[in-house]
């Protein structure tokens, strides 16, 4: 079985826009930072009531379903931005420069860091209400969410084939006709698997904000990740192990009940001109077509309401002429338009300029003890991703060099992929902390949860990619261990671990937050980090500090990605790419 | 002289009146950051007329696609204007299909689904959407195969549905972009012979078809005018007819002529392209309505000549070195292999001319039986004497006055010309035996012998 697509997080592979487009967005993310923390600031003398989280094991499907709910609400919300998004971009070419450098930007930053301004901006819009945590956590899980979903569904209108796109021109496809016949099934392959992607950054982000804690006071949500944390701060063993059972129950049963047949039936959109001979099967997707009421009643009902719909696009001026494939589609902008970009753009300046000033707040000693963190962070952060390429590398390829191993371990390696590492931390932390020892080596190993899965996936795809035509030659030719290394295993899994630890980095920045500065049983467990800097500033409510240690992260993340994982990135397209 | 005129003007595309499409002065450019453009296509007039197949063949960076797109709709002209029956494309409601290279069907639609879809987008209803596409289906002959999906099909197939999805919207003009050039050559072949007999047989209603290929061949096979491209920018280089009925023989003479002709000119772009070469009636169409060919001014001693010398070098030889052998000037010599040509019994290829079958037992004959041979090959090429022997034998006095037919030379040739030609077919229709000429009385007769027997004959029915 060959994994057409492994579990990535899409990069922007080609930078065409100007400099000046970074630095304005930077500026925007800097503004809307200042807006978000003082409204919450504002806001703050409002009495929010705290919920009491029950640690009986009789609550858990309840909170199971509220965050389920949650998580339902933030994907729904995702997916529909998301699309919305890639469309305009994909077919503004005016913006189009600015909203893929929007994207790039923000899917590079670690939700988590934004997490306490969200939650106080939130909580600062409904005041009184459980009502303005909830809408932040959705928020922040949608944050985690849509932006590689945007970029597949962005990336996929760019690369349907010019035939099909002349096709559905000269032939006076309407936009309605254009989207559900071409654009959206060009376009599900991507979505399903970046999907799988996106929820489990969603269960990730979701564990970690139900709680929060922001000076003496407690924001919390009843669910599933208010319950482990919950459990670990009393350090009652037996409801941590079901809350995480129940997370681990989720996890598995959305994969399948929801992801395998939705992959299995995402097949009939994959743009081949031959048939393949092996797919993906699920045995729920094939109960689901036996049903003949399933397999006649939507389709019935769809057409229903698209034929009144379609009749009427029909008659439209719009669907009477052939469009030009080259149609310029930039009109000159209205006046009114000019003014309000005018206006945006003087609110933004003016807030970017606030939120420096905010910044002036710091002495010498923060911003050193800021970038001591940042450093201790940046290697913590490698060394997690260095310590698990180093095992899952050979375990990886042994498992995709055999065959019946790997039909087994890689699907239960994606599943463990998608099982939120935030739901494993408190376990470990416990451990730790019975065991005495600090969070030093403990918090590499929080990354390590984070991380390693993503690999390991990965690797056991590139391995398996690999031709055995090839493996063949380096046996015939008596190719040492090393050479065979060297020569082909690494080459031909270098595309595929790439992905993967691109998608691992991102995990692991975003772990950093909370795995350098955690709760157990009452104490408090910190290490210098940026991550920690982040949490002990929202505690003690030092924005200043928070803003700053917040952009270094990001720039940290964003230089990386520019300097590093891009051009690795070409390297893999170009190199090592191997030709089917 | 004036009847060519008329003829010429009705093969001119400038006729804009009756244009489907109508492109004037279009071109294309693509603009470079540092001010200079990229000149893709130089200024061109073309239009596509009702009843043609059109082909345009170019090598390939001539802008043979850019050029199909202007003219469907599908990609506006940096400057000049496209016409859809006068009125500019851009505001017209264009019914024109395009059938692809790579097909371009959706992979998640069914083929029947596929045929539809263009239907779903006119706002047609459900019951006859189905209607059409399964009776468009059955046409392009995948009656059964409404319920595959197209990545089950080879290649000829997925076209097949590909032409079905152009046609079942009834396109006034079917654009093709090298729609045979990803399939095998049989099933290309197959493909192509099926398209044309659905237009030779108007099952389709499509009034005009422009195909863009860079297959000589092809183009020659299907099309009623040829349109050559040059390139660096593309530019039209020769714009011509052709005149042979369909089914067109790859194998004739005129045929292999005029895929030498297009070969030279695309061979040689930095030579003006000569005339397109005179193309006599094939042989396998004599129903169609027919145009007289021109005979070339010789007489039958000199073919047979001809033959056996050619006979005597291998049955092939170059025509230059024929004429000196012959001491022919060459323009003197080609009358005779033209003659040659048109009676079948000899080609030329690449300047040389190479003797047929026919030529070989032609050569090898004694003189009565040449004269049967001659009588056979000129009674299956030459119209006008086949015209001539069978008014003979229809009329019952076996007699037919010069003028009759005269008067039919007129109306492709002019007066003296007609004489000319009439002299000509006298000439070899008495060395055949078909009729002899009563110079007296100007006069068609059968010969003596040959007027018994029809008399014969016609006592017995």
């Amino acid at each position: 079985m060959r994994i057409p697509h492994p579990l990535a997080r899409s990069l922007v592979t080609v930078r065409n826009w100007p400099v000046l487009i970074d630095l304005a967005i930077a500026g925007a993310a800097l503004a809307a930072f200042f807006a978000m923390i003082s409204t919450g600031v504002y806001w703050l003398s409002k009495p929010v009531p705290v919920v009491a989280i029950s640690s009986s094991i009789g609550v858990l499907p309840v909170y199971a379903f509220y965050s389920i709910v949650r998580m339902a609400i933030a994907y729904c919300l995702s997916l529909t931005f998301a699309i919305a998004y890639g469309y305009i971009a994909a077919y503004n070419p005016r913006i189009e420069p600015w909203m893929i450098g929007v994207l790039d930007i923000l899917q590079s930053i670690p939700v988590l860091s934004f997490l306490p301004p969200v939650v106080l901006a939130m909580v600062a819009l409904i005041p009184g209400h459980q009502l303005g945590i909830e809408m932040a956590v959705i928020f922040l899980i949608f944050t985690g969410q849509v932006w590689n979903l945007a970029f597949s569904f962005y990336s996929s209108l760019k690369t349907i084939p010019r035939e099909m796109i002349e096709a559905s021109r000269v032939y006076r496809y309407s936009g309605w006709q254009r989207f559900w016949q071409l654009e959206m099934p060009y376009a599900a392959i991507g979505l399903v698997w970046n999907s799988i992607v996106s929820v489990a950054g969603g269960w990730f982000a979701l564990i970690f904000c139900e709680t929060f804690t922001m000076g003496n006071r407690n924001f919390q949500l009843p669910g599933l990740g208010s319950y482990i944390q919950t459990a670990t701060f009393d350090g009652n063993v037996r409801a941590l192990v079901s809350g995480i059972g129940a997370v681990v129950l989720i996890v598995v049963a959305t994969d399948q009940l929801l992801w395998r047949p939705l992959i299995a039936w995402s097949d009939k959109f994959k743009f081949e001109q031959v048939e393949a001979s092996e797919r993906v099967t699920s045995p729920i997707l094939t109960l689901l077509r036996r049903s003949a009421f399933l397999g006649a009643v939507p389709g019935r009902i769809w057409n229903s309401l698209q034929e009144p719909l379609l009749r009427r696009l029909a008659r439209s001026k719009e669907t009477r002429i052939v469009h030009p494939v080259d149609e310029s589609a930039s009109r000159r902008p209205s006046p009114a338009l000019w003014l309000l970009g005018v206006a945006v753009f003087a609110a933004i300046c003016w807030a970017a300029v606030q939120a420096a000033l905010l910044l002036r707040t710091l002495t010498w000693p923060d911003l050193r003890l800021l970038l001591e963190g940042a450093a201790a962070t940046f290697l913590r952060v490698n060394a997690a991703l260095l310590i698990s390429a180093a095992w899952t590398i050979p375990v990886g390829v042994a498992i995709g060099f055999n065959p019946r191993v790997a039909r087994i371990v890689q699907p239960l390696a994606q599943i463990m992929a998608s099982v939120p590492a935030t739901a494993f931390f408190p376990v470990l932390l416990i451990f730790l902390v019975r065991l005495g020892g600090g969070l030093g080596i403990g918090s590499i190993a929080l990354m390590l949860l984070g991380t390693q899965w993503y690999i390991l996936f990965n690797v056991i795809a590139g391995a398996m990619s690999i031709p055995s035509d090839l493996r063949e030659v380096a046996r015939l030719f008596h190719f040492s261990r090393w050479q065979r290394w060297t020569r082909l295993i690494l080459p031909g899994i270098f595309p595929y671990l790439l992905t993967g630890m691109v998608t691992a980095s991102g995990g692991a920045w975003n772990a950093s937050v909370m795995a350098e500065y955690s709760r157990v049983k009452g104490h408090t467990l910190e290490v210098i980090g940026l991550g920690a800097q982040i949490d002990a500033a929202t505690d003690t409510g030092r924005f200043a500090m928070l803003l700053l240690a917040t952009i270094f992260i990001s720039l940290m993340v964003v230089t990386m990605n520019r300097l590093v994982w891009r051009r690795l990135y070409r390297l893999a397209e170009t190199r090592f790419k191997l030709e089917a | 002289m004036q009847n060519t005129n008329t003829l010429k003007e009705k093969w001119m595309p400038n006729r804009a009146a009756e244009a489907i499409i109508r492109a004037e002065k279009i071109e294309k450019y693509y603009q470079q950051p540092n001010e200079s453009r990229i000149q893709v296509i130089s200024a061109t007039d073309l239009s596509i007329q009702p009843g043609e197949i059109l082909a345009l063949l170019g090598p390939s960076g001539s802008g043979k696609s850019t050029m199909l797109r202007m003219l469907s709709g599908l990609s506006t002209p940096s400057a000049g204007q496209v016409f859809w029956h006068g009125s500019p494309i851009r505001e017209a409601e264009v019914n024109v299909s395009i059938v692809f290279q790579s097909f371009a069907l959706f992979p998640w639609l069914t083929v029947l689904e596929n045929v539809a879809a263009p239907l779903q987008a006119r706002g047609v209803s459900p019951a006859e959407r189905r209607e059409r596409s399964l009776r468009m289906l059955d046409t392009v002959g995948l009656d059964g195969f409404e319920a595959a999906y197209p990545k089950e099909l080879s290649g000829g197939m997925k076209q097949r549905v590909g032409f079905a999805r152009a046609l079942v919207v009834e396109p006034e003009v079917l654009f093709m972009d090298e729609p045979f050039s990803a399939l095998d050559v049989l099933t290309a072949d197959n493909l192509r012979s099926e398209l044309l007999e659905l237009w030779t047989k108007k099952t389709m209603p499509t009034r005009a078809v422009f195909l863009v290929t860079h297959n000589i061949e092809e183009a020659v096979l299907l099309a009623d005018r040829i349109i050559v491209l040059g390139r660096n920018p593309g530019h039209i280089r020769t714009d011509f007819r052709v005149k042979l009925p369909h089914p067109r023989d790859r194998k004739s003479a005129t045929f292999t002529q005029l895929v030498d002709y297009i070969y030279k000119v695309l061979t040689r772009p930095d030579v003006a392209p000569a005339e397109a070469p005179a193309q006599a009636a094939g042989p396998r169409a004599p129903e169609q309505k027919q145009r007289y060919q021109m005979l070339p001014h010789t007489r039958p001693g000199g073919i047979a000549g001809l033959l056996e010398l050619l006979l005597d070098k291998g049955g092939r030889d170059d025509m230059y070195r024929l004429a000196d052998d012959l001491s022919f000037e060459i323009d003197d010599l080609l009358p005779i292999v033209e003659a040659a040509q048109m009676l079948g019994f000899l080609h030329v290829e690449e300047g040389d001319a190479v003797i047929t079958a026919e030529g070989t037992e032609f050569a090898n004959s004694e003189i009565l039986r040449q004269k049967e041979l001659f009588r056979d090959a000129a009674m299956a090429h030459v119209l006008l004497l086949r015209q001539i022997r069978r008014a003979l034998e229809t009329k019952s006095d076996n007699t037919v006055p010069e003028d009759f037919f005269l008067d039919m030379l007129d109306e492709q040739f002019s007066e003296e010309e007609s004489l000319r030609q009439m002299e000509t077919a006298v000439a070899w229709g008495r060395y055949a035996e078909l009729f002899d000429y009563d110079a007296g009385r100007r006069r068609f007769v059968l010969p003596d012998s040959q007027e018994e027997e029809a008399a014969a004959g016609e006592e017995a029915h």
